[in-house]
């Protein structure tokens, strides 16, 4: 087994076990969406018109919410260094980590996105795309996310320092992702250009995350 | 294989830490690292870890693989164990062999598809065999060959501390930086970890210990802070 594929498979497996928190953000996910329909109303037509957008920052908010403990928990026990001593590059590290953590905490929003869809009176056009958009936009979140992660580590400081950082930055993955789910709904205005500067962020992402991360990691190394 | 620190300088918060510090460890030899409380030993070895650098001076492997850094061929034992308390005490040791170990080398002959299947097959199951052999015996060699497949939380401090001492055993690294090692090891894994520190030295290791006890192997003794800390007075004093 390479290096990678060992601590994708490490990082998965604790955060399918007990407390390691990839049904955390599930569960969140769906607490923030069903709260909805009670604070907006019964209103049908509304919720549909305002379903994508619910979703994606139900999505959002569930995707952060383990995002803090990416590198903590590995700077608190030691790992971390010698992570950082390894001869894998730091930067693969880094990404691996990022991808473990999408397909613990990432991949299971975007299954549950279309079950939630359902309560916000979203139809079968309007839920694909939403987790389509979900499907290609959350490692946007995540790869940018772990950035803001890194540098909870170098300034030990975590949680809401986290969400400071990281909110501003996952604005345009917000705007776009929303915009092309909107687009399948309402007609004229087309799905392909927000779409297609999503999957843009998402790929620009995955250069520019493993990166930053880790300077800020060798920065913060003390 | 020698490694060589010139004139090493250490500064951390604004702080001299130390400076002008001289040390040479040859292949087969330990050196431990004694000093009070305070004095930098933990920094020393994080600096031969590159986990901190150095604010003057150098550190340098002589006679190593050439290809790799001092950190990449060196084991650090610090006070903290890298265990996952999630896992289990063979996934632990298991992800750091699969981590720090590298690829399993494979030869690269060409065999027909049909026999190249049942000979991988075979060869997988060999290796794993061979593997769950290895780490069996890293845990043997650090008496925790009974506890297996207890999850790391249970651990007692002394367990967690033998666990991570059989990482140096699975993967094989020349230079073993430790962070008083004996730290929470009743006498039986006291010894136990000194005949292990005596074979690594044995098979031409290098050991830099910080240390507070007998460190269990002959070594020569490095002393850093010689000298007080004094007050800085630029610093206000709260009265």
């Amino acid at each position: 087994m390479t290096p990678l594929s060992a601590l994708i498979k490490r990082d998965i497996k604790i955060a399918l076990r007990v407390g390691g928190g990839a049904m955390i953000g599930v569960l969140f996910f769906l607490t923030v969406v069903v709260l909805m329909p009670f604070a907006v109303g019964p209103d049908l037509a509304l919720l549909a018109r305002l379903g994508p957008a619910i979703l994606w920052l139900g999505a959002l908010l569930a995707s952060l919410l383990t995002l803090d403990r990416l590198f903590m928990a590995d700077h608190e026990d030691g790992s971390l260094d010698l992570v950082v001593m390894s001869r894998t590059p730091l930067e693969l590290a880094c990404a691996a980590k990022a991808l473990a953590h999408w397909l613990a905490a990432g991949l299971p929003l975007i299954i549950a996105a279309p079950v939630l869809g359902l309560l916000l009176n979203l139809d079968m056009a309007a839920t694909s795309a939403v987790a389509l958009t979900l499907l290609v936009g959350t490692p946007a979140l995540t790869f940018t996310g772990m950035i803001g992660a890194a540098l909870a580590v170098t300034l030990h400081r975590g949680g809401l320092l986290l969400a400071v950082l990281v909110l501003p930055l996952s604005i345009p993955v917000l705007i776009f992702g929303v915009a092309a789910s909107q687009a399948a709904i309402s007609e004229p205005s087309t799905f392909g250009a927000p779409f297609s500067i999503l999957c843009a962020l998402s790929l620009a992402s995955f250069v520019i995350g493993p990166f930053a991360a880790a300077a800020s990691l060798r920065q913060g190394l003390d | 294989m020698r490694l060589l620190g010139r004139g090493v300088r250490c500064v951390r918060g604004g702080r001299d830490v130390f400076s002008d510090l001289d040390f040479e460890v040859a292949a087969g030899e330990a050196l431990a690292v004694t000093g009070r409380n305070g004095s930098g030993k933990t920094s020393l070895l994080r600096l031969i870890a590159g986990l901190l650098t150095p604010a003057d001076g150098s550190i340098a492997l002589e006679g190593g693989e050439t290809e790799l850094t001092l950190a990449e061929q060196a084991h650090y034992l610090g006070h903290r164990d890298a265990l996952k308390p999630a896992l289990s005490v063979l996934e632990n040791l298991a992800f750091w062999r699969d981590f720090l170990g590298g690829e399993i080398s494979d030869a690269g002959v060409d065999v027909p598809p049909s026999l190249a299947q049942s000979l991988a097959q075979n060869l997988a199951q060999n290796l794993a065999q061979n593997l769950a052999q290895s780490l069996a015996r890293s845990l043997a060699s650090v008496g925790l060959d009974h506890a297996t497949d207890l999850p790391a939380a249970f651990l007692s401090a002394g367990q967690r501390r033998r666990l991570s001492i059989a990482r140096l055993v699975a993967v094989r690294r020349p230079v073993w930086l430790l962070d008083e090692p004996t730290t929470a090891l009743d006498t039986a894994g006291q010894s136990l970890f000194s005949t292990l520190m005596h074979s690594h030295l044995a098979t031409g290791g290098i050991i830099i210990a910080a240390t507070h006890g007998p460190l269990g192997v002959e070594a020569r003794e490095l002393r850093i802070g010689g000298a007080a800390i004094r007050n800085d007075p630029a610093v206000p004093r709260l009265s």
